[in-house]
């Protein structure tokens, strides 16, 4: 299909025109809420529609240039699509549309307390430039728009800022996405000097020439900035603290959309702009996606804070990704192109699936947030009979992202398991060890998570409340749910029609590297690798619709007994049950403690307070068992300090005096002029 | 045409009507073994029978979830029946899903399970949960580092490609790396259907209990699906066992006798297994849940070694 230029141009200039509409709309109708948030949040949906389309039109081969040369120094602003462009668009829509739609019932509760047309002028601003991000051409303008999205997040994370512990978390945000910001900005500044161009287009032919140590400094940092905003580990601790704190539609939108720009930023380093590297990149992507699964995975397992719970599970879900991203690296620089580009398409595959089922679960936790006020699961419970269609939607979310069939997570989980099982056809056994690791660790990780959102489902939704806000609960608006619905079909097509994905993402895979990848797929089946692996999502949906029926009817046609008697739940003689009988959500994590506990490094204490009479009555009993975060303890408390007292040491040059501070600009100004001649 | 039909049909009838009797076959070998005479083999029919004739009693406090599981157990189990290779490496419906689709199929039963054991609110059933899941999570790596043992020397993760595979070339049941993988595997079918020394399956005592804390609520025909799955699901493990790693028998062209012939030697291979199940059961004492990890991690150790022979023999 060829698609006119002239209608993605126009179908981009709509986007762009729908966000400003609603930004500026937002702003100008500031003085009667109700109104600014319908026309903030409507222009961002009309503007992500938009976007759906122009990515699904850059995807079918639509092609667009774009040059305003005086809107920016150095080059001026240049936007263009390739097909990985479009691709990463429609994930950005994706998870925009129903985010858009959310907010108009969400945002509702705001109205009073925060302003909500700064609220809504932000959130066009944060979408607008997110999906700009993977359209951008050169280095000034992306270095424009990654900070405009980066600010325009900043600003929506402090929404709740007469809160002490958003404004903390917020805090931490800005300085981790600013010094990933500095790494990016070096990797571009020596990438553009080493090839003498600041077009991104030039810059696949022209590093070929660069030196292996040059190559290797800016993957480096370039691995830094976009790890940083994709949140593996160890760069991950903004993550678990912003996404929370955050309103909950724009939750979703950072971690099941914004981390990706990270995912794209690697994608286009590793197989464009810097082309195949030596092993041991793909070898340091593989690993830290396995450590950033697994460590993602058990701190989501033990959380009580049903939004955490869900950031920490992001951080294990772009280990995933990374997972087959660096599969792919490595395969690449093992000749082995067919390989590569399966690999590639299971990471791609896994971050449009992401991106419908986190979106999903953090809207259900946003509702459960509406409608009880609290996030902590521990006063929780019994939800599923006060919000019977937000519990369907949480479930369907929970079940995609433990991979089970026939979700959309299984599909890209699968197919990430099919490719680095197929590491054996290397022949080197370091790389064969690492890929062995990567299967233990994929396998450990996707365990976890089926653990993990039986949790937070179960101890969410099922038996009695907790407390007294949680059996108050009611469903929530209509929009929110429309919301959620949308996303929860998503997750259901993603996962029984795959070749409605694997088609374009086959076609952009090769545009990227040049190879086909060694999958065959019809509508129905999956098939890897001439017959290494085959699976049938749509097949294995209509079997279990099949048996689904048939069970209940061939048990009514041999004439079992269908009498239902309801009773209180058997609780070995005691008279009453109410919730403090139910397994918490910290009890039933307590196995994993146990197990990782050399990870999670818990404290106990117990503090019991004994009658005065007796010490065989008891008056209280406290328990704690608190974790601790390595990463915090282990790498960057001693970071701050070490930064910390650079600082204080660099107070003394802070003299408060003039002609100090011009001996300092003259020492500046002939140091440059050394350096330059 | 027909014959494919006749044949999946005749794999899903020998799994629905197969695994009671299994199951009654290990209780009997345990009896024995440790002396007593025991039920008839065919006591687990008469219970599913007493069961279903059973009025269900539910706790008030549950949902949709708890009466929903078990039809879903059972149809994860009756679907898995129609892709694993029971009888035939040319089972008309295997293309459906391979080794990995499989175990995830096995997995979605443990999810709902899981939750249902939340459902009613009891200490026991989130005790009984939480236990599971930690379980089946730890079991995972062993699993697929086995399954990638194995794909490593067949050159394939579909079940009839392995099969077909270790037929032609009957030096490969010999090989070390192969029986590493049997080992590793065997522990977490024990692990995974809830045997000993994982799971004690005749215990009702509270602290110990797993699998059956978790189904503790359950009642009439809802209890009577829950066993039967779990009876099918040690049925389509074990045979999944014999038949990926010892193949005799099965049958590698669709004729009436080769199909016969599969029928006999699976009835004598899950003989052998069950019995190695109850010599096992009746040998060894349960772990201590919190050491149940390092079996699992013991096996994982296994089947990692399988993986690495592997590259370096071959």
């Amino acid at each position: 299909m060829v698609i006119e230029s002239t209608v993605m141009l126009d179908l981009f200039l709509v986007t762009l025109a729908c966000f400003s509409a609603g930004a500026v709309g937002a702003l100008a109708t500031a003085r009667w809420t109700n109104l600014s948030r319908l026309v903030g949040h409507g222009g961002a949906l009309a503007g992500a529609i938009a976007a759906f389309a122009f990515g699904v039109a850059g995807l079918a081969g639509g092609d667009m240039q774009l040059k305003v040369p005086d809107l920016l120094p150095l080059g001026g602003a240049a936007f263009g699509v390739d097909r990985v462009s479009a691709f990463f668009v429609v994930v950005i829509a994706l998870g925009a549309i129903p985010s858009a739609l959310y907010a108009i019932g969400y945002t509702r509760e705001y109205a009073g307390k925060y302003s909500l047309a700064g609220m809504a002028f932000a959130f066009n601003v944060f979408v607008a430039a997110m999906i700009l991000v993977p359209l951008v051409r050169n280095v000034l303008t992306f270095l424009v728009l990654w900070e405009l999205m980066s600010l325009a997040s900043y600003f929506l994370v402090i929404t709740e800022h007469k809160r002490e512990e958003t404004l903390r978390a917020g805090w931490v945000y800005f300085v981790m996405t600013h010094a990933g910001f500095a790494a990016l900005l070096m990797g571009f500044l020596l990438l553009a000097r080493a090839t003498g161009t600041m077009s991104f287009t030039e810059w696949g032919t022209a590093a070929a020439q660069l030196t292996p140590a040059s190559r290797n400094l800016i993957f480096i940092l370039f691995a830094l900035g976009f790890g940083s905003k994709a949140g593996v580990v160890p760069l991950h601790v903004w993550l678990p603290r912003a996404h929370p704190a955050a309103p909950s539609h724009v939750s979703a939108l950072m971690s099941g959309v914004m981390i990706k720009l990270g995912v794209y930023g690697m994608v286009r380093v590793a197989f464009d702009w810097l082309g195949a590297g030596p092993p041991w990149w793909g070898a340091m992507m593989l690993t830290v996606g396995a450590f950033s699964g697994v460590l993602g995975v058990l701190y989501a397992l033990v959380d009580a804070d049903l939004k955490r719970l869900l950031a920490y599970s992001s951080v294990e879900n772009i280990g995933i990704i990374m997972l087959g991203l660096g599969a792919a690296m490595l395969f690449q620089s093992s000749n082995l192109p067919g390989l590569a580009a399966l690999a590639l398409v299971a990471g791609l595959y896994h971050t449009l699936n992401h991106a419908a089922f986190k979106s999903l679960l953090f809207m259900g936790a946003g509702a459960v947030l509406h409608a009880t006020h609290t996030r902590n699961m521990e006063e929780l419970g019994g939800l599923i009979k006060r919000m019977p269609q937000t519990a369907i939607f949480f479930l369907v979310g929970s079940l995609a992202i433990a991979a089970l069939p026939p979700f959309n997570g299984f599909l890209s989980e699968w197919l990430t398991f099919q490719s680095l099982l197929l590491s054996f056809q290397i022949s080197a056994h370091t790389v064969n060890l690492i890929f062995a690791l990567g299967v233990a660790a994929l396998a450990l990780t996707s365990g976890l998570a089926a653990a993990c959102f039986v949790k937070a489902f179960g101890i969410t939704f099922l038996a009695l409340p907790r407390s007294e806000t949680a059996a108050l609960a009611r469903e929530v608006a209509w929009t929110m749910r429309a919301a959620m619905a949308l996303l929860a079909l998503a997750c259901v097509v993603l996962g029984v029609a795959p070749s409605l994905v694997l088609a374009p993402l086959e076609a952009t895979v090769f545009d990227l590297m040049g190879g086909h990848a060694d999958m065959q797929f019809d509508f129905t089946a999956v098939v890897a690798k001439d017959g290494f692996g085959w699976v049938a999502p749509l097949w294995i949906a209509l079997g279990f619709v099949a048996f689904l029926v048939a069970i209940p009817l061939a048990l009514r046609l041999i004439g079992v007994n269908h009498r239902r008697r309801y009773y209180e739940t058997w609780g070995c003689g005691r008279a009453l049950q109410t919730a403090r009988f139910e397994y918490t959500a910290m009890a039933f994590a307590n196995p994993f403690k146990r197990v990782f506990a050399l990870l999670y490094r818990p404290v106990k204490e117990l503090d019991i307070e004994f009658h005065p009479e007796s010490r065989y009555f008891v008056r209280t009993i406290g328990y704690y068992n608190e974790g601790r975060l390595i990463f915090e303890d282990a790498l960057y408390k001693p970071l701050l300090r070490l930064i910390q007292a650079l600082a204080r040491e660099a107070r003394v040059l802070q003299s408060g005096n003039v002609h100090g501070y011009l001996v300092y600009i003259l020492v500046a100004l002939v140091a440059l002029l050394i350096l330059t001649v | 045409m027909l014959t494919e039909i006749t044949i999946e049909f005749l794999q899903l009838l020998i799994v629905m009507f197969g695994s009671p009797l299994l199951v009654g076959v290990i209780r009997k070998v345990k009896a024995r073994l440790q002396g007593r005479r025991g039920a008839s083999i065919f006591q687990p029919y008469a219970d599913i029978r007493k069961l279903l004739a059973k009025e269900v009693v539910v706790s008030e406090n549950t949902s949709w979830i708890f009466h929903f599981t078990p039809y879903l157990l059972a149809t994860t189990m009756l679907f898995s029946a129609l892709i694993v290779p029971v009888l035939t490496t040319r089972a008309p419906l295997g293309f459906m899903g391979n080794i990995i689709a499989l175990m995830y199929l096995f997995l979605l039963g443990t999810f709902f399970l899981a939750l249902a054991g939340l459902d009613a609110g009891s200490a026991f059933g989130g005790m009984g949960s939480s236990r599971e899941v930690a379980i089946a999570a730890l079991a995972e790596p062993t699993v697929l580092i086995a399954i990638f043992g194995i794909a490593l020397r067949a050159g394939t993760t579909s079940l009839d490609g392995i099969i077909t595979r270790s037929v032609a070339d009957p030096l490969l049941m010999l090989n070390a790396g192969h029986l590493l993988a049997f080992f590793a595997f065997f522990i977490v079918a024990l692990a995974e259907n809830g045997r000993l020394p994982v799971d004690n399956p005749a215990t009702h005592l509270e602290l110990t209990m797993i699998h059956e804390a978790m189904i503790l609520e359950y009642s009439g025909r809802l209890l009577a699906l829950v066993e039967w799955a779990a009876g099918m699901k040690l049925f389509l493990f074990l045979t999944l066992l014999s038949n990926l790693f010892f193949p005799w028998g099965i049958a590698l062209t669709n004729t009436p006798i080769t199909i016969f012939t599969a029928f006999v030697a699976l009835a004598v291979k899950l003989l052998l297994f069950g019995a190695a199940i109850a010599l096992v059961e009746t040998s060894v004492a349960k772990l201590r849940l919190f050491r149940v990890p390092e079996l699992l991690a013991g096996s994982f150790t296994v089947a990692l070694l399988a993986v690495v022979t592997a590259f370096f023999i071959r």
